[in-house]
């Protein structure tokens, strides 16, 4: 069929089962919003600044597995944007953003609100393009869904100018996709996998570590099957929280810079490490020279250049973690959980050592309770988004997540001001759960005005602020290596967040003890709206186990009771 | 301590637009060296070629192959070992320079004078980039006015 450009765009969202795009209007854009208007298939959802209305389609897609889609114009609508695609693309997010660019006439000419897009989105997306001539949108916009779903998943931009939108061309989308240059390898090697089981077989203290990637690849209940056959423990990165259920006797724990003593010790002792979509992060190896040092390296995963790049494999396998599980689940025989038993037992061990926990030595909340009790009061039926920042290392530490894409949080990037427009996406695809997103009194002015949003289309994110009155972490780290000269950390200067929620049609409560936050908390459940629970917090505690920056894994500041 | 070697690198591209920024922009971004690079396309293809002369630690050359091949339009990637390499360089002269020492001179090193005008006389080479080194360094004491080099191109053998 004979359409234009911008109906290619709203048939090709269709095809491909988008029911939610997150955006905002420009001149560029407008041919493609008219379509939006026009039809009633997908829901489009007016975010009040296009960065979050990327983080929205972040907390969409992380939720739902299913590929995120914002739309936004050209110029500053699209820079706007790029600190979303940096995010998503740090975090291996499936994103389609699609933005309106300048008629093909005025690229070049510094024309009003233009700006070099695919120049800019280059280095922070996994593909992008500039759509030239609307023969070729179909094929795009394919590709673009095709490229963000498929391998190490990310996002892909694709730039519209806007006499291309205008264009009639023939629309057929029924092609058969052809990327001579694209062919993600998803088989794991069958005889490396089978020399990989036989190194566990051998191994004494072997270690499951486990990232994101297991998320990504909807292998969580694989993984756990094949943790609880070989009676192998397990540490989760930050991006992996959920993959195993809290309660998990093998979940040893979260590791890396605020992971717990048991996990940084395990990681260190380890005779034989079982990476599975993970990367190795610094924020996760510490000094890497020091890092695991009489340690083997089985490493899954999808992209082969995360492998070997940080710390040497000696079994690389690349591949679909849930394909490889899946081959590694049907090469049991070997495997002897009894070898692992004292393993097993020192790691417990390590665990009754130095407990992740905190100590009630202030007259104000601690932090850390905030988080457990939503934990105990919500647990499985919350999905949980974070902030970044102090509170968001509580969140990983202390919240009981029970399953996969419940925990939505900037790992890779950290970027403040994510939760809040992740928690409006992350309800818009979950709508049964309560979307809880934690956050700091820095944070949430980061991206505060998306109470409109939520208001508007009714999507009741409960955020919780735990105000510090400081940008916590940062404080942390002056106070532990700046000798406490708190430049530029300091909020007491601070908003009423009470009055704030409700001058957007929100609702807000302050909370200072137990009793209050467990009445605020619950209010604010039944009633299904948008909420603000500032809970006041002690000013001066800081996040522990604690890896100082470069430091070596098992060296690590530990929690000191306050004198009081 | 990991030490770093020449490298050079063959790349096939989907010819098309804005495909050489991809490729230069990973090497800046994250902070590898080019030392040269060429590109062309290859005949009676979607695809061009580039050269590109690098250095780096083993681990460092491994991670650009690896970066470089997970580029959408990248369709293969060499690292090459065994491979025959040659450069191209023109150079001009004076016209009052000793011609004949300079012919001899590009003889010696695969070339020849490819044209004469009343100022200036302009020479081309083409040999292993080393010994284009040493050429350019030979043809010092003749007063060269201006030099260019093609940066490398590469076979594996």
């Amino acid at each position: 069929m004979q359409i234009s450009g911008a109906q290619m765009v709203i048939e090709a969202l269709i095809a491909e089962g988008v029911d939610t795009v997150f955006g905002y209007p420009g001149g560029a854009i407008m041919n493609v919003y008219d379509e939006i208007y026009k039809q009633d298939k997908f829901h489009h959802i007016l975010t009040r600044h296009e960065q979050a209305a990327v983080h929205a389609a972040e907390g969409y897609a992380k939720a739902s597995g299913k590929v995120g889609v914002a739309m936004i114009t050209s110029g500053p609508g699209f820079t706007n944007a790029v600190t979303g695609l940096a995010d998503a693309y740090m975090d291996s997010i499936p994103l389609v953003v699609i933005s309106g660019q300048v008629p093909m006439s005025l690229i070049g000419t510094d024309a009003f609100q233009e700006i070099d897009a695919v120049g800019i989105s280059r280095s922070c997306t996994k593909h992008n393009y500039l759509v030239t001539d609307a023969k070729d949108l179909p094929r795009v916009l394919k590709e673009a869904f095709y490229i963000a779903s498929t391998g190490r998943p990310g996002p892909v931009h694709v730039d519209i100018p806007k006499d291309v939108t205008a264009q009639i061309e023939e629309f057929n989308y029924d092609v058969e996709l052809d990327l001579e240059t694209y062919k993600p390898n998803v088989k794991g090697n069958p005889r490396q996998i089978k020399k990989a089981m036989e190194a566990i077989a051998k191994a004494k203290r072997p270690l499951f570590y486990l990232g994101g990637g297991v998320i990504n690849s909807n292998a969580a209940y694989e993984v756990r099957e094949l943790i609880q056959k070989t009676g192998i423990p397990a540490v989760e990165t930050f991006m992996a929280r959920g993959v195993l259920s809290h309660d998990d006797a093998l979940l040893v724990g979260m590791l890396g810079m605020h992971g717990s003593y048991a996990s940084n010790m395990a990681m260190s002792e380890t005779d034989l490490i079982i990476g599975l979509g993970a990367r190795f992060d610094d924020r996760v190896t510490g000094k890497l020279s020091e890092f695991a040092k009489n340690a083997g390296v089985i490493h899954v995963d999808i992209d082969p250049a995360s492998i070997s790049k940080l710390v040497n494999a000696d079994y690389p396998i690349v591949g679909d973690v849930k394909n490889v599980v899946l081959e590694m689940l049907e090469n049991l025989e070997y495997i002897n959980s009894d070898r692992y038993a004292r393993w097993r037992e020192s790691i417990k061990n390590f665990n009754q050592l130095h407990p992740l926990t905190y100590y009630e030595d202030s007259d104000r909340l601690k932090p850390q309770w905030v988080i457990q009790r939503t934990g105990e009061l919500l647990g499985d039926n919350a999905n949980i988004s974070t902030d970044v920042g102090q509170h968001q290392m509580w969140s990983a530490q202390f919240y009981p997540f029970s399953r996969p894409r419940q925990f939505m949080s900037s790992g890779g990037l950290g970027t403040m001001g994510f939760g809040f427009p992740a928690a409006i996406g992350v309800k818009a695809a979950a709508p049964e759960k309560t979307s809880v997103n934690f956050t700091g009194d820095g944070s949430i002015l980061m991206n505060v005005q998306e109470l409109m949003t939520a208001v508007e289309k009714k999507l009741p994110v409960v955020n919780i602020i735990l105000n510090n009155n400081f940008l916590g972490m940062v404080r942390q780290w002056q106070t532990l290596f700046y000798d406490r000269r708190y430049s530029e950390t300091d909020l007491s200067i601070q908003p009423d967040f009470v009055k704030l929620a409700e001058a957007f049609g929100g609702i807000g409560y302050r909370v200072n003890t137990k009793e209050e936050f467990d009445a605020a908390l619950k209010d604010a459940v039944e009633k299904d709206v948008v909420a603000f629970i500032e809970v006041i917090v002690d000013r001066y505690e800081n996040v522990m186990p604690m890896v100082p920056a470069g430091g070596s894994l098992f060296n690590m500041m530990l929690l000191e009771k306050k004198e009081r | 301590m990991e030490i770093s070697e020449r490298r050079v690198i063959s790349v096939i591209v989907i010819n098309e637009a804005s495909v050489l920024s991809r490729v230069t922009d990973l090497f800046s971004g994250r902070g590898y060296n080019i030392t040269s690079l060429t590109v062309a396309p290859i005949p009676e293809s979607r695809y061009s070629r580039l050269t590109i002369v690098t250095s780096g630690s083993v681990r460092v050359i491994e991670q650009i192959t690896k970066q470089l091949h997970k580029l959408i339009p990248v369709l293969k990637v060499y690292e090459h070992a065994d491979l025959v390499e040659k450069e191209m360089a023109l150079v001009k002269f004076p016209a009052n320079e000793n011609i004949t020492d300079i012919s001899t001179l590009c003889g010696a090193y695969n070339g020849k004078i490819v044209n004469v005008g009343d100022n200036v006389i302009i020479t081309m080479i083409a040999d292993e980039p080393k010994r284009v080194d040493n050429f350019l360094k030979l043809i010092q004491k003749y007063n060269p006015k201006e030099i260019v080099r093609s940066g490398a191109v590469a076979l594996e053998r």
